[in-house]
């Protein structure tokens, strides 16, 4: 069974990539499984100087989810560069590196540390943060910011760029489209739903951030949607991500017009959650009288004129 | 770190709305003093992170309390249903080499000294125990002590078993000046064991997402600045390190 895909930049063997925040800078996981096994990986966002990060609580529980407010705590950028970077050379994968920022300019400036590393086969642009006063989601939301910011990042970017959009507005077609034109290499559909719980014994809100980023199985059908609207929309490819938690769920996304997906929540969940996907991926592609990984993508999509 | 479908043997309650479940897991033999396991319910994403209480080479015992509908759930199992278990995680309480030390525990943070003791005890160390409770319903483990021979001070906050007050009351009560302590607890009790004690260890709690080190949802931070994860640099930690 052929599970591999071409996407710029990255020769995926198969199409499992963890998402950025479930992964850290996959060290955690390389002592549990050989990182070669996966398609890729995404590390967790980096900006220009470390952040601490929002207050406790930052998880909060959901029907079939998990809310999450970490609030991109990180170690900033030249921590990666010096003490990343060594690690990230040495992993058989294709290394996505997430960047986020609290500016437009930030973004930029962030990949600019990050050019002429081998190890580094593409970067994605977390504009969709929705646990941050500034940047992320802020910028996400508008289509004229996205465009600024993918713009900026591709006068400097060594690599391709891959857009991971909010699903927290009303058109996630025009937020895609406007990536795409500004000259995006793919899209990544979707980062979390912003939501909120409450804590009965204080009535205050749960979370120390107040809202959090819904994620698990829960907005599977929510991602799918978004998914399947974008790819009759664009011309770039798009990696699904969005509660995906076992072969099925793969198949669901690659058939919505995705090329790739993205793992996240069921990292946490079950540390062996993508080598088990990538294991039964095979099988599941062939009870459904499939001869590659791509021969699905796109399938459902209704043919153009 | 392992993930085992572990049966459960027993599943007991032991004092208000606080259980004892013993469970046959694989990777009981490698669990240590202070270590805490994740447990996965069924209709609940997210796992519950709990102590390992006690293990033996094949079994291992979480002492929990009943916080929400997720515990309330696995209150109700039967022995012989298998949950998903991941594990041993963190870092646990180091066995440092003293004449003697004090080991604390408040409430459900009791049940991780059990195993504490026990290593302590088997390190030829003597073993001081104060056991804090908010009253005479909620009070467990005193029996469990008393089997490894020692004679924990009970405490309870409205005085109606034991010593009234605080461990750190109960400890004055009974002349016990060791300096050096180990402790799990409530975050007040371990503000004011942070404020007292200079030497040991305490183990503290937060609320997970992954309970390996990934998602930083557990992060607090310590005294320079810096932020730990608590479930992967802890949840064993140095007194007087991390920020309460």
């Amino acid at each position: 069974m052929d599970l591999s895909v071409s996407l710029p930049g990255l020769n995926l063997k198969n199409p499992i990539i963890p998402a950025s925040g479930t992964f850290g800078y996959g060290r955690e996981f390389a002592m549990i499984y050989d990182l070669g096994v996966l398609g890729g990986f995404v590390t967790k966002s980096v900006t220009l100087d470390a952040r601490i990060g929002n207050a406790q609580p930052r998880i909060g529980e959901a029907p079939s989810g998990m809310l999450n407010a970490i609030g991109l705590e990180n170690k900033g950028v030249e921590f990666v560069r010096l003490r990343e970077v060594p690690f990230l050379e040495k992993q058989n994968t294709e290394v996505i590196v997430s960047i986020a920022g609290s500016s437009v300019e930030e973004y930029g400036e962030v990949v600019s540390h990050l050019t002429g590393l081998d190890c580094i086969k593409a970067f994605e642009l977390n504009i969709s943060c929705p646990n941050v006063a500034h940047g992320g989601m802020a910028i996400g939301t508008d289509p004229e910011a996205v465009a600024m910011v993918v713009r900026m990042v591709k006068q400097v970017a060594d690599k391709p760029v891959y857009v991971k959009l909010s699903p927290n507005v009303t058109d996630i077609v025009k937020i895609a489209q406007a990536a795409e034109q500004a000259g995006a290499d793919g899209l990544v559909l979707i980062n979390t739903l912003m939501g909120l719980r409450m804590d009965l014994r204080t009535a205050k809100p749960l979370l120390g951030n107040v809202t959090g980023g819904l994620s698990g199985p829960a907005i599977k059908p929510i991602a799918l949607r978004m998914v399947y609207q974008v790819a009759q929309n664009v011309n770039i490819p798009i990696i699904g991500c969005g509660g995906i938690s076992n072969a099925e769920d793969v198949l669901e996304f690659l058939y919505a017009g995705a090329s790739a997906v993205e793992v996240g929540t069921a990292n946490l969940i079950d540390p062996w959650a993508c080598p088990k996907i990538i294991d039964q991926l095979p099988e599941v592609l062939a009870k459904y009288r499939l001869n590659s990984v791509q021969e699905a993508i796109g399938k459902a999509l209704p043919k153009k004129a | 770190m392992k993930l085992s479908n572990a049966k459960i043997l027993s599943n007991t309650p032991i004092a208000k709305d606080v259980y004892r479940m013993e469970l046959a897991c694989d990777f009981a033999g490698e669990a240590k003093p202070g270590q805490f396991v994740q447990v996965g319910l069924p209709g609940y994403e997210v796992r519950r992170p709990i102590s390992i209480s006690w293990a033996g080479p094949d079994t291992i015992r979480l002492v929990y309390k009943i916080m929400g509908k997720g515990t309330a759930l696995m209150s109700t199992f039967e022995p012989g249903l298998e949950l998903s278990v991941l594990g041993p995680l963190g870092t646990g309480f180091p066995i440092v080499k003293r004449d003697e030390v004090v080991l604390l525990g408040g409430g459900v943070g009791t049940p991780p000294m059990l195993l504490t003791a026990k290593a302590y005890l088997d390190a030829g160390v003597k073993v001081n125990v104060a056991l804090g409770f908010n009253t005479k319903d909620e009070v467990f483990y005193a029996s469990e002590f008393e089997q490894l021979g020692i004679t924990p001070i009970i405490c309870t906050m409205d005085g109606s078993v034991g010593v009234k007050g605080t461990v750190l009351d109960g400890l004055k009560a009974n002349n016990i000046d060791c300096p050096f302590v180990l402790a799990c607890g409530p975050l007040p009790m371990l503000r004011a064991i942070q404020n007292t004690y200079t030497e040991g260890y305490i183990s503290l709690e937060s609320r997970m997402g992954c309970g390996f080190g990934v998602c930083q949802g557990c992060v607090l931070v310590d005294k320079n600045g810096m932020p730990v994860r608590v479930c992967k640099n802890g949840p064993v930690f140095p007194i007087g390190k991390v920020v309460l």
